[in-house]
C-alpha cells in the first residue's frame, strides 16, 4: 500500500497537478497508512470511518489549477459542472464545499468522487486502489481548466470578462504547457519482431504523457503489425504501458479485446477505412477546448453537440466530430473513423484528439503535437 | 387440489406506495395463503432482493432445509418492472441443502417482471404439498395446482406446457431425484443454480410456480430515472468488457475465455493444472463458428450476454465452457454443449457438476470420453447407474471415498473457472463467500483480469482484504436492488442510487447503500455462524498451498502463500468485524443496527 501511495503522490507532482510535499494519500486495510505526516490526517481519518472505501487523497492542486479552481469555485453554487464530455460522463458534476470539515467532506463523497474544498484542495477516493483517486483528482484539474479557458473566451467575446477572471487567466498564461518545435525521437519502423512492437507502443505512450498531450490514465495508442493490432488495455496509464499492451488478431479469432481500450473498436475501423498503421489517441486541453467553441446561433441541436453534432465543423484543416466513448448508438466508433479518411487528425468534440500514420507513430506523434500547439494559436487568434 | 381467489382491488394490487412491499406468503401444508405488507423502514433498511429475502429467511435458518417451516423466497428488488437497466433479475433464497449455508442466487429471466407487474415484490414459500404442486399466480390471484402430470419433466419440458400462463419457475428431475447442487429454472434456461435451491422446491413438493401481471409499476421521478438510466447506459458503452466487440454484449460470457486463458488460470484436471492445451480451439469464436448464434437475454436489459445457436442451442456460460473442457480435459466442444443441455435439462448447477465430473476423473483415474460425460451427467440426475454416487456433490463423493481433499470446494460448494494461484483477491473471496465458493460474492476477477474499475496486482495480497470486503458488500447491494453485476464492469452506485430514489422516492447515495450492504452481507455470517461455520471453514483445498500451477509465457503460477493467505483472512476478519474465529462480535452488530438478530 506505501508503495502504491507513494507511486501516485510523485505522479501528480510529475504531471504538474501538485507540488512537491503537497500531496496526501491515505490507504486503508487492516490499518491505515498515510505517504506523510500532516496536520489535515485527523480529519481525513474521520472521513475513512464516514465511508466505506480504502484510499483518499487530498491535495492543493499546482498553478495553474490552484486559482482556476479558486475561481470556479467562489463563481458556483454548490458545484461546478464540467463541460467536456469525459468527465461528465464519469464524474457528473464537480461538488464545492466552503470549510475542510470531515462531515461535510463525507456528505458529498456520499453520492460523488471528488470535493472541492474552497481555497483548501481536492479530496478524492477509491475503493480499489489510490490511483482511482489519482484519477479523480486528475479529471477535476482536467475539466475545471478546460471549463476556465472556455467560459474566457466565450465571455470575452461578449465583452463580460470581469477583472478577477481576467487576473486568473493573465496568472494561468505564465503555466501553459510549452510544445518543442521539433518531436522527439520515436523508435523508426518497420519493426522486425514482437518485442520492437511493443516497445514502439510503450514509447509512444509515455511520450504523450511526457508531452502533456493526455492526463496518464486516459488516452490509447495502437498498433497494427501483421495479422494483429497491439493496443493499449483499457484503464492502463499511458506512461506505464510495459505488461498492457493487448495482442488482438485482426480476423476477431480471440477475445483479447475485451481487456482492450474502449476505442477498440474505433481503433479497428480507423485501420481498415485509412490503411494506416499506428493511431495516437490523447485530450490535449486545447484541442478539447477548441472542439466545443461553436458559435452558431440559435442551433436546435446545443446542448447534445456531443453526440449529435449535425454541421461539419472544422478548425482549420482539421474536423470535429461528435460521439460518445465507446459503441453506443452516439458511439464514436460511427463518427471518427470516417472523418480520419484523408486527414492529419480528428478531434471528438469535447473529448479528445486522433491521429493517425504508416508503420510507426513518428508522423502520428508528430502531428499530435502541432495539431495541439495550432488550437493554442487559433484560441488567441479567436481572443482577438 | 383446493383453488383459490382473492379479491382485490386492482388499484390496491399495485406496489403504489413506493418503499412499501407486498409479499405473498403461501403455505403448502394448509395450501393457503395470504398477503403481508411490510413496513417501509423494513424495505428501507434492506433494500430488496437478497436484502429483504434474509428477513425471511433469518427466523428459520438453523432448521434443516428439509423442514417444512424451511422458506423458499423469491424476492423482486425496488427497480424490478421499471426501465432502470438490466434490474430485471430476481433473489431465490433458502438454507442451501449442498453447504448447510445461506443460500441465494440472482435468477434472470422475467420472472421478477411478472412478479412486479402482479403487484407482488416477493413470494415466500412454507410447509410441504401432500402431492407435487404447481403455484400459479395471475394478477392477485392465487391457485395451487397439482402437478403430477408434470413429474420427472425437464425444464424445456415443463416451460412449454406452461409458458401461457406467464414467467415459470420450476425445477427438473434432477431435484426431484435429490441431486444436492439443483437448480431452480427460469423461463426455460435461465438457472438459479449454484447452492441446490431445486432440491429445497422438491422437498416441498413444488414442481413449478407460473406468474402472470398485468399492472404498471409505479415510479416516483419519471424524469430523474429517464436521466439515471440514461447515465447507465452511457457508461455501459463506454464499457468495452460489456460493449465492445468482444464484450459480453457481443461474445457473452465465452468471452473470458481466452482471457483467462491466456492468464494462465483456467483450471484444467481438477485444478492440477492453470493451462488447457486446446483453449484456442474451444473458445468463443469456435463456437460462434459451430452454431453462429444469436443473442438473447434477460427481460429489461439491453446488454443481452446469453446466445443461442442457429439450431436452437443454448451455449454454455464461461464457467461451464471452462469445466466441462478444461476441467474434465475434453476436448470436444460439442460435448460441452451437450453437458450443459443435459444440465439445464434435468436442472443441475454447471459448475458443481463439472467439477464433481473432475474429482471423480481424479479419483477413478478414468479419462472422460464424450459418451462418458453424458451416461455420468445422466446418471446423476436420475440418481440411477453409475453417477448416481455423484449426485451428492465433489465433496461428500470424495469424502466417501476417503479422499476429502480432491474435492475442490469450499464448504461443500465447488470453485468456478478461476485458478485462485492467479488471482489472490479471488483467492480470499472464494472463503469468505457465504455461500461456499462462489466468484460472485467478491467478484474480484474484475480488478484482477478486466482491469475495473482499475486493475491490482493479482499476485499479491496486499490490501486485498478491504478491496473484497468492500465488494461484497457492494454487491449485496446489487443483488438487494436485483439489478445484474455485470453492468458494474461500467457503472457504479452513484447511477443506481439515484435509479433507487427516483424509483422510490426516498433519497439515498452509493454510500448509504453500501452501508445496507455491509448489514445485509454481516447478517449472511450471523446465520452461517448460528448454523456452526467458523474459520475452519473458510479455508480452500491443500492443493492450492502446496502445487504448482501451469507456467508459462512469462507468467509463474507458484502455490498460495499459506501464512499470507491465513494473515489476509485475519486481516479480513478484522475489517468485518468478527472474532479470530470467524463469529461475528456483537459490538459491530450493534453498529450496523442488527442488535435485535443477536
Ligand atoms: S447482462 Fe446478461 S445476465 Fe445481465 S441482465 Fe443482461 S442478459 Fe441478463
Ligand atoms: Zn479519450
Amino acid at each position: 500500500m506505501r508503495r502504491l501511495l507513494e507511486k501516485y503522490s510523485a505522479k501528480m507532482v510529475a504531471a504538474g497537478l501538485a507540488e512537491i510535499g503537497n500531496p496526501l494519500l491515505g490507504g486503508l486495510d487492516a490499518e491505515l497508512e498515510w505517504n506523510r505526516e500532516d496536520s489535515a490526517i485527523p480529519v481525513l481519518e474521520e472521513v475513512f470511518r464516514g465511508l466505506n472505501i480504502n484510499s483518499l487523497l487530498f491535495s492543493l492542486p499546482a498553478e495553474p489549477y490552484r486559482s482556476i479552481i479558486d475561481f470556479l469555485a467562489s463563481e458556483d453554487a454548490g458545484h461546478i459542472r464540467p463541460e467536456d464530455s469525459e468527465t461528465r460522463t464519469f464524474m457528473h458534476d464537480l461538488p464545492v464545499i466552503k470549510d475542510f470539515r470531515s462531515d461535510m467532506i463525507i456528505d458529498k463523497l456520499r453520492n460523488r468522487k471528488s470535493v472541492i474544498v474552497k481555497g483548501k484542495g481536492i479530496v478524492t477516493w477509491g475503493t480499489v486502489s489510490p490511483e482511482q483517486a489519482f484519477i479523480f483528482y486528475s479529471s477535476v484539474c482536467f475539466a475545471c481548466f478546460v471549463k476556465f479557458f472556455s467560459d474566457y473566451l466565450r465571455d470575452s467575446r461578449r465583452g463580460l470578462v470581469t477583472t478577477g477572471q481576467e487576473r486568473v487567466f493573465r496568472n494561468a498564461l505564465k503555466y501553459l504547457d510549452r510544445y518543442p518545435d521539433e518531436p522527439p525521437e520515436l523508435m523508426s519502423g518497420p519493426f522486425r519482431n514482437r518485442e520492437d512492437v511493443y516497445r514502439a507502443v510503450a514509447q509512444a505512450g509515455r511520450l504523450t504523457v511526457e508531452h502533456r498531450l493526455v492526463d496518464s490514465f486516459f488516452g490509447n495508442v495502437s498498433l497494427k503489425w501483421g495479422d494483429t493490432l497491439f493496443i493499449s488495455q483499457t484503464t492502463s496509464s499511458l506512461d506505464e504501458l510495459e505488461g498492457c499492451i493487448d495482442p488482438c488478431p485482426l480476423d476477431g479469432s480471440a477475445c483479447t479485446s475485451i481487456t482492450a481500450s474502449s476505442e477498440f473498436s474505433a481503433h479497428m475501423s480507423i485501420l481498415r477505412l485509412t490503411g494506416m498503421d499506428a493511431i495516437l489517441h490523447g485530450h490535449p486541453k486545447f484541442s478539447v477546448i477548441m472542439s466545443m467553441d461553436c458559435q452558431k446561433a440559435n442551433c436546435p441541436t446545443r446542448g447534445s453537440c456531443h453526440t449529435s453534432c449535425p454541421e461539419k465543423r472544422f478548425i482549420r484543416d482539421i474536423p470535429i466530430v461528435p460521439g460518445e466513448v465507446g459503441t453506443g448508438p452516439f458511439g464514436l466508433c460511427n463518427t471518427l473513423p470516417p472523418a480520419m479518411e484523408g486527414n492529419r487528425g480528428v478531434i471528438v468534440y469535447g473529448h479528445g484528439l486522433f491521429t493517425v500514420s504508416k508503420i510507426d507513430f513518428k508522423t502520428a506523434f508528430k502531428n499530435l503535437l502541432s495539431i495541439e500547439r495550432m488550437c493554442q494559436e487559433e484560441y488567441f487568434k479567436h481572443l482577438g | 387440489m383446493r383453488k383459490h381467489t382473492y379479491p382485490i382491488n386492482r388499484e390496491e394490487l399495485l406496489y403504489g406506495k413506493p418503499g412499501k412491499g407486498r409479499i405473498l406468503l403461501v403455505d403448502l401444508s394448509s395450501a393457503e395463503y395470504r398477503y403481508e405488507e411490510i413496513d417501509p423502514d423494513i424495505c428501507r433498511f434492506w433494500i430488496g432482493g437478497k436484502g429483504l429475502a434474509g428477513y425471511y429467511l433469518f427466523p428459520e435458518i438453523t432448521r434443516s432445509w428439509k423442514n417444512p417451516s424451511m422458506p423458499l423466497v423469491f424476492m423482486t428488488g425496488p427497480l424490478t418492472g421499471t426501465l432502470a437497466p438490466a434490474s430485471g433479475r430476481t433473489c431465490v433464497m433458502s438454507k442451501s441443502p449442498l453447504t448447510g449455508t445461506v443460500g441465494d442466487c440472482s435468477v434472470g429471466g422475467s420472472l421478477g417482471w411478472q412478479l412486479k407487474k402482479a403487484g407482488i415484490d416477493g413470494l415466500v414459500i412454507t410447509g410441504r404439498s401432500q402431492n407435487l404442486c404447481g403455484i400459479e399466480i395471475s394478477d392477485g390471484n392465487v391457485s395451487i395446482e397439482d402437478a403430477g402430470w408434470l413429474a420427472g419433466a425437464s425444464a424445456n419440458e415443463f416451460y412449454e406446457k406452461l409458458k401461457r400462463k406467464g414467467s415459470v419457475a420450476g425445477i427438473g428431475p434432477a431435484a426431484e431425484n435429490g441431486v444436492l447442487f439443483s437448480s431452480i429454472m427460469v423461463d426455460g434456461t435461465f438457472a438459479a443454480g449454484r447452492g441446490g435451491a431445486g432440491l429445497v422446491s422438491a422437498s416441498k413438493n413444488l414442481k413449478y410456480i407460473t406468474v402472470h401481471g398485468t399492472g404498471r409499476v409505479p415510479v416516483h421521478d419519471s424524469e430523474r430515472l429517464r436521466s439515471a438510466s440514461e447515465d447507465i447506459r452511457r457508461l455501459v458503452a463506454a464499457t468495452p468488457a460489456l460493449t465492445g466487440e468482444h464484450g459480453l454484449q457481443n461474445c457473452g460470457t465465452a468471452a473470458l475465455y481466452d482471457l483467462i486463458s491466456s492468464r494462465r488460470m483456467m483450471p484444467a484436471a481438477n485444478f492440477r493444472r492453470t493451462f488447457f492445451n486446446k483453449a484456442s480451439s474451444m473458445n468463443s469464436h469456435a463456437y460462434s463458428d459451430e452454431y453462429n448464434p444469436k443473442r438473447y437475454g434477460c427481460k429489461g436489459c439491453h446488454i443481452l450476454c446469453k446466445r443461442v445457436g442457429e439450431d436452437g442451442t443454448h451455449l454454455p456460460e464461461y464457467e461451464t465452457m471452462s469445466h466441462f473442457s478444461a476441467l474434465i480435459e475434453n476436448e470436444n466442444l460439442r460435448a460441452v454443449t451437450e453437458a450443459n443441455r443435459i444440465c439445464n435439462e434435468a436442472g443441475m448447477d454447471t459448475i458443481s457438476a463439472g467439477a464433481t465430473l473432475a474429482c471423480f476423473s481424479e479419483i477413478t483415474g478414468e479419462k472422460l470420453t464424450p459418451d462418458r460425460i453424458t451416461e455420468l451427467l445422466i446418471g446423476m440426475a436420475s440418481g440411477r447407474g453409475e453417477g448416481s454416487e455423484l449426485g451428492q456433490g465433489s465433496y461428500l463423493y470424495a469424502k466417501s471415498k476417503g479422499c476429502p481433499e480432491l474435492s475442490m470446494s469450499v464448504k461443500g460448494m465447488e470453485l468456478p473457472g478461476y485458478d485462485p494461484r492467479g488471482a489472490y483477491g479471488m483467492a480470499l473471496g472464494y472463503v469468505t463467500s457465504t455461500r461456499g465458493a462462489c466468484h460472485l460474492r467478491a467478484y474480484p476477477i474484475s480488478h484482477e483480469i478486466l482491469r475495473k474499475p482499475v486493475a491490482t496486482d493479482r499476485f499479491s495480497f496486499a490490501g486485498k482484504a478491504r478491496i473484497v470486503k468492500i465488494a461484497e458488500d457492494m454487491n449485496a447491494v446489487i443483488d438487494s436492488l436485483t439489478v445484474c453485476k455485470f453492468l458494474f464492469f461500467g457503472c457504479s452506485l452513484e447511477e443506481y442510487a439515484s435509479a433507487y430514489s427516483a424509483v422510490t422516492g426516498i433519497e439515498t447515495s452509493a454510500q448509504d447503500l453500501l452501508a445496507a450492504g455491509e448489514r445485509i452481507y454481516f447478517r449472511d455470517r450471523m446465520m452461517n455462524a448460528k448454523c456452526g461455520f467458523t474459520s475452519k471453514d473458510d479455508d480452500l483445498p491443500p492443493r492450492f498451498f502446496s502445487e504448482e500451477g501451469s507456467s508459462g509465457n512469462g507468467i509463474e503460477i507458484s502455490p498460495l502463500n499459506r501464512e499470507e493467505f491465513l494473515e489476509t483472512r485475519s486481516k479480513y476478519y478484522r475489517i468485518r468485524g468478527l472474532d479470530p474465529q470467524g463469529f461475528p462480535l456483537s459490538s459491530k452488530a450493534k453498529e450496523l443496527g442488527l442488535e435485535n438478530l443477536l
